[in-house]
């Protein structure tokens, strides 16, 4: 079987500290992935390191059955909130269309065809009527649906989310879940990097418990358990909180 | 004296013709460029690079070679020594900036003054477009169409590397190619604007008529065409001062640019001061 993730022997270190160590996963495609851990786990190193946006020391990864670097615009990547400058020139359907830059070569300018597709995918998030709104003009939801459009129109297979679910109000995270598990069911591989363990059983297919290595991966009743969320967040305190919401 | 007056001197004197081509190419072109570096939050990086420029005028005299050569090689190298201080060391980007840059000025002003006479360097330093000659305008013409044609045929990659420059490395976009890119046809606008503002006042050029430009509208292109619009409204009326009152070229095209973004700043539909103040206002009542 081709995974949509095969990771063997992934380590990261900034200057002398190690970020990630000696981690090894594979992920079937068509699933929709959970990555938790504590604060300053890697999480959103693990992603970056994948996508090949940071040196990292592995003997092999391979994403959608190619190498990182042939696979890398089929792999559409949604940042985290903070990382993105909301006042920006740019209307959300402009924002939309960057989607199809990967696909364009250089000096091509996106063609009518390309706007059509744009709309369309925010149309499936149901952001169509915002489509000339200036982006820092949207809720932290609604922003996040724009960048999931982008990721639609971007016709990716693998999808790489960053804490979608950060500054978001509940019904949006809800918009924005069931729009995720209708992209797995179309056969599209989802990797979220999320924090909190609570709602983490009841959105995933597989999780990646990390902290700097991996703690465990598999279905959430097999990692939500109490030890091993316990050897990830050290803090039994935080460990009595995380059990208490997740069960 | 009139504007008529004005009117009647430009079509007599060749040597105001001359000066107006230039100063409204430059106004485009720091227009257009100057968009770009303020949305990238490199408002440092451009003062840098055009005082980086200074040595290579100067070396370029010494050679004997036309100076434009010399001050796009030492821009660059400034602009390289900056990433590799920056990126090999704990020392923060606008530290590095800071260091190189006024190393680069100082070493421009030692060699100058070896070289030439002082006036040639106030010159050189604060612009005297009056004094154009028709190579230094067909010059700053080519820059400028080398300039705007980059632009426009690498717009789609500026864009992404300014919007998300994370998503344009994921897909395989250099984003370091690009920043040199930029940087590179920003010593070429800061060698182009020498005689018309001079190095100093340059990255007003390029700063003002952008941020005025970015207070006026929500969308890229648009703010393009209007920052190169008010940098050469900026560009004339400044030439008619500085014609009319006989004063510094550069300054008083720095003053009209700082005059119309103080208008903006406080009248702007979208994001002026008096819309501020009014929606705080209905935000209390409410």
């Amino acid at each position: 079987m081709i995974h949509a993730v095969e990771v063997d022997h992934l380590s990261v270190s900034y200057f002398e500290t190690t970020a990630l160590e000696n981690l090894s996963v594979r992920f079937a495609p068509g699933q929709l992935i959970g990555i938790i851990g504590p604060n300053g786990a890697g999480k959103s190193t693990f992603i970056k390191a994948i996508m090949g946006l940071i040196p990292a020391e592995a003997t092999s990864i391979r994403l959608l059955g190619q190498s990182a670097k042939q696979a890398r615009t089929q792999v559409a990547y949604v940042p985290q909130r903070s990382a993105i400058d909301w006042d920006f020139p740019i209307r959300v359907i402009d924002a939309v269309l960057i989607g199809c830059y990967p696909q364009l070569g250089l000096f091509k300018r996106p063609k009518k065809h390309h706007r059509m597709r744009a709309r369309a995918c925010l149309d499936r998030v149901g952001m169509l009527n915002y489509a000339d709104r200036q982006i820092g003009e949207l809720s932290g939801g609604q922003q996040q649906r724009v960048f999931l459009a982008r990721a639609l129109a971007q016709e990716a297979d693998l999808l790489l989310l960053d804490e979608p679910f950060v500054g978001v109000d509940a019904g949006s995270e809800g918009v924005i879940i069931d729009l995720l598990r209708m992209l797995r069911d179309e056969g599209k591989t989802i990797l979220v990097v999320h924090h909190d363990l609570s709602k983490a059983a009841d959105y995933f297919d597989t999780l990646l418990l990390l902290n700097r290595r991996v703690i465990s991966v598999g279905p959430p009743q097999d990692v939500l358990h109490a030890d091993l969320i316990e050897a990830a967040y050290g803090n039994p305190l935080a460990f009595l909180q995380k059990v208490e919401v997740s069960s | 004296m009139t504007i008529i007056d004005f009117i009647h001197a430009l079509t007599e004197y060749d040597f105001l013709q001359k000066a107006l081509v230039t100063s409204v190419m430059v106004g485009i072109i720091c227009g257009v460029i100057g968009c770009f570096i303020i949305l990238r939050g490199m408002s440092l990086m451009g003062d840098a690079i055009s005082h980086a420029v200074l040595p290579g005028v100067a070396i370029s005299y010494l050679l004997g070679i036309n100076f434009f050569i010399g001050a796009v090689a030492t821009g660059l190298l400034t602009a390289l020594g900056i990433g590799f201080v920056s990126q090999n060391s704990r020392i923060k980007n606008d530290t590095a900036i800071g260091i190189l840059f006024t190393s680069a000025f100082a070493l421009g002003i030692i060699l100058i003054s070896f070289l030439r006479s002082s006036s040639d360097l106030y010159h050189i330093l604060f612009g005297n477009v009056l004094a154009v000659r028709p190579s230094d305008m067909w010059m700053t013409l080519a820059i400028g169409l080398i300039v705007l044609g980059a632009i426009f045929l690498f717009y789609k990659e500026l864009l992404v590397t300014s919007f998300d420059p994370t998503m344009a490395a994921a897909y395989g976009l250099s984003t370091r190619l690009i920043h040199y890119l930029l940087m590179t046809m920003l010593t070429l606008v800061t060698v182009a604007s020498l005689q018309t503002v001079g190095i100093i006042l340059v990255v007003a050029m390029l700063i003002t008529p952008a941020a005025t430009a970015y207070l006026l509208t929500n969308r890229l292109s648009r703010m393009i065409f209007l920052s190169a619009g008010l940098g050469t409204i900026s560009s004339v009326i400044g030439l008619y001062f500085s014609f009319t009152y006989n004063l510094s070229s550069g300054a008083s095209i720095v003053l009209v640019a700082t005059a119309l973004f103080s208008l903006v700043f406080i009248f702007s539909p979208r994001h002026g001061l008096l819309r501020k103040w009014k929606s705080k206002k209905k935000e209390l009542t409410t």
